[in-house]
């Protein structure tokens, strides 16, 4: 094909589809897929294999030929399962029956509960640095997508100052989304208390992406969802993928009002008919057996939190410690360099990933996304590896 | 269990700096808590853990199930000690069910073994009777498969 035609071509493509940039993680992800021997502190799963008993449970899903559709809303024994889950973990009650909807990650929850709710040109205010797909999301759905921006001395928790600043007439929806990636911050109920007072005053409606509520390390997660007057108006996004180590089974789960699920299956059951079978079964294992398991995982990676922030002290590169999810968030300004060419030059000449600040939002300049669902072992060679490419930037 | 404990039963070559750094705590105390476990008998040692069908020994190791008569005072402790002064023993239990205690036994084949079982521990006072099973293959061992298997490798960077 011509130059010419693919040009037409790209014309072609939707407006608000073309628009979008190219994801800083993508662009990030092609320099770094080429090179062999790297540590990577730039991967945002778990680096635990999914438990055998679950991966058992899909086995024998499959053994018993679990190949068929299920119903729209998922399997009724999994919707169970969510339910009495939801209610001993996070406190809420939903009706399986009318209030749970399982989707194919929180990626396809977010994606449902967005579409559904927004009106074209109707905005939405969520916290960045933010995961990657908010603003896209936002936009494939014609909403408007209006960032608020949190700081290292907030501790990246979003204020209810800051909501005032921005809200307008036409804000419809508040996204939330602790414990926090990239930041690793969590969102202690006194700060969520008022956040929930904002949007019962402001007759808003939240969608809460709570995928790492189970990887909280100084208190207990708490639902949004969960404090008063706020179920009837909140969305509660889970899913397997991070402290179940699922990623790749691709299973989530929206609970919320009985109208709102509603409104995200009629979407749900035209363009994706129902989440896979055999990972439905693979979760109702999970739900009811791996607590565990999941305790196991949190212990070990908050050993490695405390590794590495600790390494980021002794390197003088400033770092909220992070109380959620397996991110940290250091500050490298310091060293005169923007995210981008920090993280190449670390790729390049230590042979190190981390993803820059800017991939999650431009007031993440100045900063590095690293992961620390990364073995002990590799983790203490990045150190290692830091330390002299530091040692170099800044003698 | 105290986190130094199970890091330590994961990997007993962590060193004292990352085990403090993952703990939150002090190298010194780090060391002087390991010094302590290691006084008061809590860490009995520290050893690697070999996948033996690799190496070109000739070797065997049995699993021998042992009955005894408990005796009036002491019950099985007594004996089970005796058993246990024997170097071949590598581990004992004791047991519920069907026998009272369990024994590994490294030989070097097939009638060392057997030797030991006839001529050491089946005519001591208080053994009734012995039952020896020879083990074939080591699939995993003290919590480790012994064959790696190639791992699934993730992606490099993900969101
Ligand atoms: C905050 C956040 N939300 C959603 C997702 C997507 O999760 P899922 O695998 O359930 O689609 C991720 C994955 O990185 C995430 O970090």
């Amino acid at each position: 094909m011509n130059t010419k035609d693919s040009k037409s071509l790209h014309e072609r493509v939707a407006a608000h589809v073309r628009d979008i940039p190219r994801s800083g993680i993508r662009d990030f992800f092609d320099i770094v897929s080429s090179r062999k021997d790297i540590i990577s502190l730039g991967i945002g799963e778990p680096d635990f294999v999914t438990p055998w008993h679950v991966r058992e449970a899909a086995v024998f899903a499959l053994e018993r030929g679990a190949t068929s559709y299920t119903s729209n809303l998922g399997l009724p024994r999994l919707r169970q399962a969510i339910a009495e889950y939801v209610q001993r973990t996070f406190g809420m009650v939903y009706d399986p029956d009318t209030e749970i909807i399982i989707t194919v990650g929180v990626s396809e929850g977010l994606d449902l509960a967005v579409r559904a709710l927004l009106n074209p040109g109707e905005e939405v205010i969520y916290h960045e640095p933010s995961y990657v797909s908010y603003a896209p999301v936002i936009t494939f759905a014609h909403g408007i997508p209006v960032p608020v921006i949190t700081t290292p001395a907030d501790a990246f928790r979003i204020t209810r100052t800051a909501l005032e600043e921005k809200i307008t007439p036409r804000t419809r929806l508040i996204l939330l989304n602790y414990p926090n990636n990239p930041t690793g911050a969590t969102l202690p109920r006194g700060h969520l208390e008022e956040i929930a007072a904002f949007v019962r005053e402001r007759d808003l409606l939240v969608v809460s992406d709570e995928i790492y509520a189970e990887l909280s390390y100084d208190e207990k997660h708490t639902s949004i969802a969960a404090l008063p007057g706020m179920r009837e108006r909140t969305i509660f996004l889970h899913g397997f993928s991070k402290a179940w180590a699922m990623t790749g089974f691709r299973l989530g789960y929206a609970c919320g009002p009985r109208q709102l699920i509603e409104a995200m299956m009629k979407i749900h059951q035209y363009t994706m008919l129902c989440a896979p079978t055999l990972s439905q079964e693979a979760a109702i294992e999970a739900l009811r057996e791996a607590d565990r398991d999941i305790s196991e995982m949190r212990a070990e990676y908050l050993r490695r939190r405390n590794f590495i922030v600790k390494t980021f002290r002794e390197l003088q590169l400033p770092c909220v410690t992070p109380t959620g999810a397996f991110y940290a968030f250091p500050d490298i300004s310091s060293t005169g360099m923007t995210s981008r060419d920090f993280a190449l030059r670390l790729l390049n000449e230590e042979n190190v990933a981390a993803v820059p600040g800017t991939a999650f939002g431009s007031c993440g300049e100045g900063f590095l996304r690293c992961s620390y669902a990364t073995a002990m072992d590799d983790l203490q060679e990045a150190a290692g590896r830091l330390r002299r490419f530091l040692e170099r930037v800044r003698s | 269990m105290d986190e130094l404990l199970k890091i330590l039963k994961k990997n007993a070559l962590e060193t004292p700096e990352n085990l403090a750094a993952m703990l939150n705590m002090s190298v010194e105390e780090v060391r002087s808590k390991i010094a302590a476990y290691e006084k008061e008998g809590i860490i009995r040692g520290y050893q690697a853990i070999v996948n033996e069908d690799r190496l070109d020994v000739r070797s065997v190791t049995a699993v021998i199930e042992v009955k005894i008569t408990p005796e009036r005072e002491g019950g099985f402790d007594r004996l089970a000690r005796r058993i246990c002064r024997f170097q071949e023993v590598r581990s004992a239990y004791l047991m519920s069910g069907a026998y009272d205690l369990l024994l590994f036994v490294d030989g070097r084949d097939l009638q060392e073994v057997a030797g030991f079982v006839s001529e050491k521990l089946a005519p001591m006072e208080g053994v009734t009777s012995t039952a020896t099973h020879f083990m074939l293959k080591t699939y995993k061992h003290h919590g480790l498969l012994m064959e790696s298997e190639d791992e699934y490798e993730r992606l490099k960077v993900t969101p």
